[in-house]
C-alpha cells in the first residue's frame, strides 16, 4: 500500500473541489499552478521512488475493495510502462497551466476552465495508474466531460460541432470498450490486470480472445486514433483552445495506445497475435493518409492534428508487430510524441494568438524573422517531428519499424515487410510536408500576407491553389492581426514586465521584432514568446533534446516491462 | 402467521406500510373538509402527508432491518388449486413448491426494496407538489388554475398505496387490483389543474391507455387463470411445469393447445404491464402525457408509476412463469432494444424540457428491462441488474425532474431555451441539473449512472446477448447526444437581457439537496444499491 498514486489521484480532485470556494476562484490560474505543481511534484517523487531494478514489476500499489457487487477494486500502482505516461500528464498539464497564466482563455470563466483541466487531469493519471479493469474504465471515461467542455465552451468558431463529435465518437468507443473489458472479465472471472498479465490469456479461449481483442481494440482504436476512425480528431484539435490541443494529443491520445500495452495486447495474446496483421494494416494507412492529408491542409492547426494520425499509426505499428522492439519503439514514441505535438500545439497556438488566423497562406512567410523566438521554436519541433536522429522523435519511429522489419514468430513477415515499406514512405512525407510546411512559415520573406502586386512566393507555388486564395480576402486583411490582437498590449513587451514564472527566462524575453511589420502599411508589430509561453515550451524541447540524445533514459525503464508483458513466450 | 381453517389470519406487521398510507390517506381527506381554510392548510396538509410516508418509510426500514419475509393473507396447500389439470394428475409432491401455503402479500427483500424507492420518491413527488401547490395559489386571485391540496394529498397517497402494495403482491387479482389502485388516482392528478386543455388531454390520453392495457391485462390473466387453475404466482409456476412435464409423455392436441394459449396469455399480460411502463410499441402516450401533466405528477409517473410498473412485470415474469423464460426472454430483449432505440430518438428532437425527458425515460425503461432478457442465464443477476437500476435511474431522474419544477415557472420555462446560462444565473441549479444529466448519459463525474450502465451490461454480456450489448452500445452515444446538449445550454453564456434566477422555493430546493446528496451518494458508494438489490 502506497500513498502515492492515491494522492496523485486526489490532490487534482479535492483542487478541482477546492475552486468552487470564492476565495480560491478569484485567484483560479494561481490556484491551478499551485495544484499542478504539487501533482507534478508528486509524479516526479513517484518516479524518484521508483525501484529501477525492477521495472518490469507493479511497484506502489495499492489495492481497496471499492465495489464488491461489481468485483471492481481500487487498485493503482506504477510499472515501466506507466511512469514516464504518469510524469509527462503531470509536466504537461503543469505547463498547460503555466501557459494559461500568460493567457486567460478567451472565453473568459478561467474559473471554470481551471476545474476541467484539474478534473481532467485525475481522468488521465488514474488511466495510467490504474490497475482493475473497471477502473481503468471509469478513469478512461472521466476525461470525456471535461474535454467536451474545454472544447466547448473555450474553443474557437466551430466549437459546437467539434465538441459533439468529439464525445459521441469517443463515447462510442469506450462503450465498445466497455464490452470489450466485460467479456474479458465474463471468460476469465477477474478484474486484475496484473493477475489477467501474468496468464498471458490462459483461461480465455481463443474465439473469446479475438472477440475481446476486437471490441478493446477498437474502443482503444476510436481514442488513439487509427484510421478510418480519425475523423473526430482534425476537428476537435482545431477547435480547442491551446491547452485543450496541448492535453488533447499529449495526453489523451496516449490514453488509447497505452491501453493496448496494457490490456488488449498482455491479457489476449491469441486475440492479439491473429488480429495484428489488420492492427498494422490500418496503421500504416494511417501513417500514409496522415502524412497525405498533411500535405493537403493550410491550417497550421489541423495540420499537426493530421500528422497525429501519422505519428500514433507509427504507434500502432510497432504493437502490431508484437515484439519487444516494436513495443519498446511504440513507447517511446508514445512519449515523444507527447512532448513535440504538444510543443507544436503551444506554438501553433502562439501563432494562432498573434496573427488572428492559422492559415499558413494567410501566415505568409518570414517568422524566423519577425518572430525569431517562436519561429525557431516552430522550425526545432517540425524537425523533431519529422524524425531527425538526435531528437526524441526518431527513436520510436525508427524502433517501431525495426519491430515491423521482424515480427513476433506468428506473424507473416513479408505482410509486416510491406509495412515497413509503407511506413518507411510514410517518414518520408512526413518530412516532406514539415518542411513544406516550414518554408511557406518560417523562412521566404517577412511579407504577412501575399499582396496582389507582389510576385508568388515561391513556397506558397507549390501549391497551386495557394496564390489565388487569399485574393477575396485581401481587403480585410490588415485589420485582422489587429482585431484578434485585442487583449495583448500593442508595444513590443519589455523583459520582466510579464514576469510571474521565472526571471531566468524573462531575460530572454522581450526581443520583439519591428522588422516584420513594413512601415508605412499600419501593420501592428507582433510579440515574441513571452516568460509564460517560453517556461512552457522550454522544459519540452529540453526533453526532446535529452530523450533524442540519450534515449536508453527511457528504454531502460520500459524495455524489461515490455518483455514481462509479452511474457516468456516470444523472444526478443 | 397462517390460520389452520378456512379463516386467514392477518398479519398486520407485515403489511403495516401499506396500512399506514391508507390511513394517513384518509386522514388528509378528513383535515381537509374540517379544517377552516386557512393560508396555510394546503402546507399543512402536504407535511401530514409527508408524515404519513415517512411513517411508512421507516416501516418498510424495521422490516428490512429485522429481516426475513413476512407472509399473510395465505392460502393452505390443501385449499385453491386443487382444480389445476396438471397438478390434480400428479399429486401436489409433484413439486416442493406447491406445498406450502400460498401467501397473497409476501413482504420480502424484493418488494421492501421497491416499497422503499417507491416511498423515498414519494417524499421528493411531495415536497415538488407543495411548491407547485403553492404557486397555483399564487398564480390567481380566482379559483382558476388553482389545485386543491387536500384533493391532491389523497389521491397521491392513494397512488403511493398501490405502489407499496404492488411489489408484494402474489397473486393475480392482488396485482392487478393495486397496479388500477396505482393508475386510476393519476388520472386525476394529472386533471386536477382545472382549466388547462392541455393537462385535460394528457388525463384522458392516459386514461384511454391504461383502459386499454388493463383489459388487456385482465384477458392475459383469465386466459393465465384458465390454463393452470390458479391465481397464486407459485401455483400459476408449478402447474405450468408440470404440463411441461406431462406434454412429452400423453402428449395429445390438448396439451399442445394449452402450450400455446399459454404464449397468448404471456403476450397479453406482458404487454399489459409494457403498457404502464412505456415500453414500445406501447409507448406513444409518454410525450404527450408527461408534458400536459403537472411536474410533479411527471415525476410521479416517470419513477413511481414505472417502479411499479417493473415491479408487477418481474414478478409476473420470475415468480409466475420461470419456466417459460425461453419464450418471453426472447420478446424481452427484442422490446427492450426497440424501446431504448425509440426513446432516444424521439428525445433528440425535443424542444420541450418534460417532453425530452419523457422520451429519455422511455429510453431508460429499454436498459432496465435489458438485463431480464438473460434471465434464463442468471435469474438472480438478471433481476438484481434490472433492480439496481432502476433504483439509480429514480434517484437521478428526480434531481431533472425538481430542477425542471424549479425552471418551468418562469414565463416560457418549458423550453430548453429557458436552461440557457442556468449554471451561472442559478449555479445550485444548474449544477444540480448538470449533474443529473450526466448521471442520466452514464458518464463521470455521474458516477452512479455509469455504475448503473456497467451493472447492466454486465449482465447482459453475461447471459450472452452480445447483440443486445451492442445496440445498448449505440443506444449509450445517442442518449449522450441530447443530455450534453442540454448540459452544454447550462454553462453557455445567457442570452442577451436574460438574468432570471430560479427562486429555489423551500420544498423544491429541499427535493434538489436530497435527490443530490443521494445521488452522490450513490456515486461515491455504489455498492449500498447494489447489495440491496442483488
Amino acid at each position: 500500500m502506497s500513498w502515492l498514486p492515491i494522492a496523485l489521484v486526489a490532490v487534482p480532485l479535492l483542487g478541482a473541489l477546492a475552486a468552487f470556494v470564492p476565495a480560491v476562484r478569484d485567484s483560479a490560474v494561481a490556484w491551478g499552478i499551485a495544484v499542478s505543481a504539487a501533482v507534478l511534484v508528486l509524479a516526479v517523487a513517484l518516479a524518484a521512488v521508483f525501484d529501477y531494478a525492477r521495472p518490469a514489476e507493479m511497484q506502489l500499489q495499492t489495492d481497496q475493495p471499492w465495489i464488491p457487487g461489481l468485483g471492481l477494486r481500487f487498485h493503482l500502482g506504477v510499472d515501466g510502462v506507466s511512469l514516464p505516461l504518469v510524469v509527462l500528464t503531470a509536466l504537461l498539464t503543469f505547463l498547460c497551466f503555466v501557459h494559461l497564466a500568460g493567457h486567460p482563455p478567451e472565453g473568459g470563466r478561467t474559473g471554470g476552465l481551471v476545474v476541467t483541466l484539474l478534473v481532467l487531469e485525475v481522468g488521465m493519471l488514474g488511466t495510467f495508474l490504474a490497475l482493475d479493469l473497471l477502473l481503468f474504465f471509469v478513469f478512461f471515461e472521466v476525461v470525456l466531460v471535461p474535454m467536451y467542455f474545454v472544447i466547448a465552451l473555450w474553443g474557437g468558431a466551430g466549437r459546437r460541432q467539434a465538441a459533439v463529435k468529439f464525445i459521441l465518437y469517443t463515447l462510442l468507443g469506450s462503450a465498445v470498450l466497455l464490452i470489450g473489458l466485460l467479456v474479458v472479465w465474463t471468460q476469465a472471472g477477474t478484474l486484475d490486470m496484473v493477475a489477467l498479465a501474468g496468464r498471458h490469456g490462459s483461461g480465455i479461449a481463443r474465439s473469446a480472445q479475438i472477440l475481446a481483442f476486437l471490441a478493446i481494440g477498437l474502443g482503444l482504436a476510436v481514442k488513439t486514433p487509427m484510421w478510418p476512425l480519425h475523423t473526430w480528431l482534425p476537428d476537435a484539435h482545431t477547435e480547442a483552445p491551446t491547452v485543450g490541443s496541448v492535453l488533447l494529443a499529449g495526453v489523451l491520445l496516449k490514453m488509447g495506445s497505452y491501453g493496448f500495452a496494457r490490456i488488449a495486447i498482455p491479457v489476449l495474446p491469441e486475440g492479439a497475435a491473429a488480429l495484428a496483421p489488420w492492427l498494422g494494416a490500418f496503421a500504416v494507412a494511417g501513417i500514409a493518409y496522415g502524412s497525405l492529408a498533411c500535405l493537403a491542409q493550410r491550417d497550421l492547426k489541423r495540420m499537426i492534428a493530421y500528422s497525429s494520425v501519422g505519428h500514433m499509426g507509427f504507434v500502432l505499428l510497432g504493437f502490431a508487430s508484437l515484439t519487444p522492439v516494436g513495443l519498446n519503439g511504440a513507447l517511446f514514441a508514445n512519449v515523444a510524441h507527447g512532448l513535440i505535438t504538444g510543443l507544436l500545439f503551444f506554438l501553433a497556438g502562439a501563432v494562432k494568438e498573434r496573427y488572428g488566423t492559422a492559415d499558413m497562406v494567410r501566415l505568409g512567410g518570414g517568422m524566423l524573422r519577425r518572430l525569431p523566438y517562436v519561429g525557431s521554436l516552430l522550425t526545432f519541433a517540425c524537425v523533431a517531428s519529422l524524425g531527425l536522429p538526435g531528437l526524441a522523435g526518431f527513436w520510436g519511429e525508427m524502433l517501431a519499424l525495426l519491430g515491423a522489419y521482424r515480427p513476433a514468430a506468428a506473424l507473416s513477415r513479408p505482410l509486416f515487410l510491406v509495412f515497413m515499406a509503407v511506413g518507411g514512405l510514410g517518414t518520408v512525407l512526413t518530412a516532406a510536408y514539415f518542411l513544406l510546411m516550414l518554408s511557406r512559415v518560417t523562412h521566404g520573406r517577412a511579407v504577412e500576407t501575399v499582396s496582389p502586386a507582389g510576385p508568388p512566393e515561391p513556397a506558397a507555388s507549390l501549391e497551386p491553389a495557394a496564390p489565388l486564395e487569399p485574393l477575396p480576402l485581401e481587403p480585410a486583411l490588415p485589420l485582422e492581426p489587429a482585431a484578434s490582437l485585442e487583449p495583448v498590449p500593442l508595444e513590443p513587451v519589455r523583459p520582466g514586465a510579464t514576469g510571474a514564472a521565472g526571471a531566468a527566462v524573462g531575460a530572454a524575453v522581450g526581443v520583439g521584432t519591428r522588422e516584420g511589420a513594413e512601415p508605412g502599411r499600419g501593420r501592428r508589430p507582433f510579440r515574441d514568446a513571452t516568460a509564460h509561453e517560453l517556461a512552457a515550451w522550454l522544459p519540452l524541447v529540453a526533453l526532446i533534446v535529452l530523450f533524442g540524445l540519450w534515449p536508453k533514459a527511457l528504454l531502460a525503464v520500459t524495455t524489461p516491462a515490455v518483455q514481462s508483458l509479452l511474457g516468456s513466450g516470444v523472444a526478443p | 402467521m397462517t390460520g389452520g381453517g378456512v379463516i386467514q389470519s392477518i398479519d398486520y406487521a407485515a403489511v403495516a406500510a401499506p396500512l399506514v398510507l391508507a390511513l394517513v390517506a384518509g386522514l388528509v381527506l378528513l383535515l381537509d373538509a374540517f379544517l377552516p381554510a386557512r393560508p396555510g392548510g394546503a402546507r399543512l396538509l402536504g407535511l401530514v402527508t409527508l408524515g404519513g410516508l415517512m411513517a411508512a418509510l421507516s416501516v418498510v426500514a424495521v422490516q428490512a432491518a429485522s429481516g426475513g419475509t413476512r407472509r399473510t393473507f395465505c392460502v393452505p396447500a390443501s385449499l385453491g388449486g386443487a382444480s389445476a389439470p396438471g397438478q390434480a394428475a400428479t399429486g401436489q409432491a409433484a413439486t416442493g413448491r406447491a406445498v406450502a401455503a400460498s401467501c397473497s402479500f409476501v413482504a420480502d427483500r424484493f418488494s421492501l426494496v421497491i416499497a422503499a424507492v417507491v416511498l423515498a420518491a414519494g417524499v421528493i413527488v411531495v415536497l415538488l407538489s407543495m411548491t407547485e401547490i403553492a404557486t397555483s395559489r399564487d398564480a390567481g386571485p380566482d379559483d382558476r388554475g388553482r389545485i386543491p391540496a387536500g384533493e391532491w394529498y389523497f389521491l397521491l397517497l392513494a397512488t403511493l398505496t398501490g405502489a407499496v402494495l404492488l411489489p408484494a403482491s402474489r397473486d393475480l387479482i392482488m396485482l392487478v387490483v393495486s397496479l388500477e389502485l396505482v393508475s386510476l388516482p393519476v388520472f386525476a392528478l394529472t386533471a386536477l389543474r382545472r382549466h388547462d386543455c392541455r393537462a385535460a388531454e394528457a388525463a384522458l390520453k392516459l386514461f384511454l391507455v391504461s383502459v386499454v392495457s388493463t383489459a388487456i391485462t385482465l384477458f392475459g390473466v383469465s386466459l393465465l387463470y384458465g390454463v393452470t387453475g390458479s391465481v397464486h404466482l407459485d401455483r400459476i409456476d408449478a402447474a405450468l411445469r408440470t404440463s411441461d412435464g406431462m406434454t412429452g409423455g400423453t402428449a395429445g392436441a390438448t396439451a399442445g393447445d394449452m402450450a400455446r394459449v399459454t404464449v397468448v396469455a404471456i403476450v397479453l399480460v406482458a404487454a399489459g404491464f409494457a403498457f404502464k411502463i412505456a415500453a414500445v410499441p406501447f409507448h406513444f402516450w409518454a410525450g404527450d402525457v408527461y408534458q400536459g401533466a403537472p411536474v410533479p405528477v411527471a415525476a410521479l409517473l416517470s419513477v413511481v408509476s414505472k417502479a411499479s410498473g417493473f415491479a408487477g412485470l418481474i414478478l409476473l415474469l420470475t415468480y409466475a412463469l420461470p419456466g417459460k423464460a425461453a419464450v418471453w426472454a426472447p420478446g424481452v430483449a427484442v422490446v427492450a432494444a426497440l424501446t431504448m432505440t425509440a426513446g432516444n430518438v424521439l428525445a433528440m428532437r425535443q424542444r420541450a424540457a418534460v417532453r425530452l425527458l419523457a422520451w429519455s425515460s422511455v429510453a431508460q425503461s429499454g436498459y432496465i428491462l435489458a438485463p431480464l432478457a438473460v434471465y434464463a442465464v442468471a435469474p438472480r443477476a438478471a433481476v438484481g441488474a434490472s433492480v439496481a437500476y432502476l433504483v439509480f435511474y429514480a434517484a437521478m431522474n428526480l434531481i431533472a425532474f425538481s430542477v425542471v419544477l424549479l425552471v418551468a415557472r418562469l414565463p416560457e420555462g418549458q423550453d430548453l431555451e429557458a436552461y440557457r446560462g442556468l449554471a451561472l444565473r442559478s449555479p445550485a441549479a444548474g449544477l444540480s441539473l448538470a449533474f443529473a444529466l450526466v448521471c442520466l448519459a452514464g458518464l463521470p463525474p455521474g458516477l452512479a449512472g455509469l455504475f448503473a450502465k456497467i451493472v447492466v451490461f454486465r449482465a447482459v454480456v453475461d447471459g450472452g446477448l452480445g447483440w443486445l450489448a451492442l445496440v445498448m452500445a449505440a443506444n449509450t452515444v445517442a442518449g449522450l447526444y441530447y443530455y450534453i446538449s442540454w448540459t452544454a445550454r447550462l454553462f453557455a453564456p445567457p442570452a442577451a437581457g436574460e438574468s432570471r434566477t430560479v427562486s429555489a422555493r423551500a420544498a423544491a430546493g429541499v427535493a434538489v439537496a436530497v435527490t443530490v446528496a443521494v445521488t452522490v451518494v450513490f456515486s461515491v458508494a455504489p455498492q449500498v444499491v447494489l447489495s440491496v438489490s442483488g
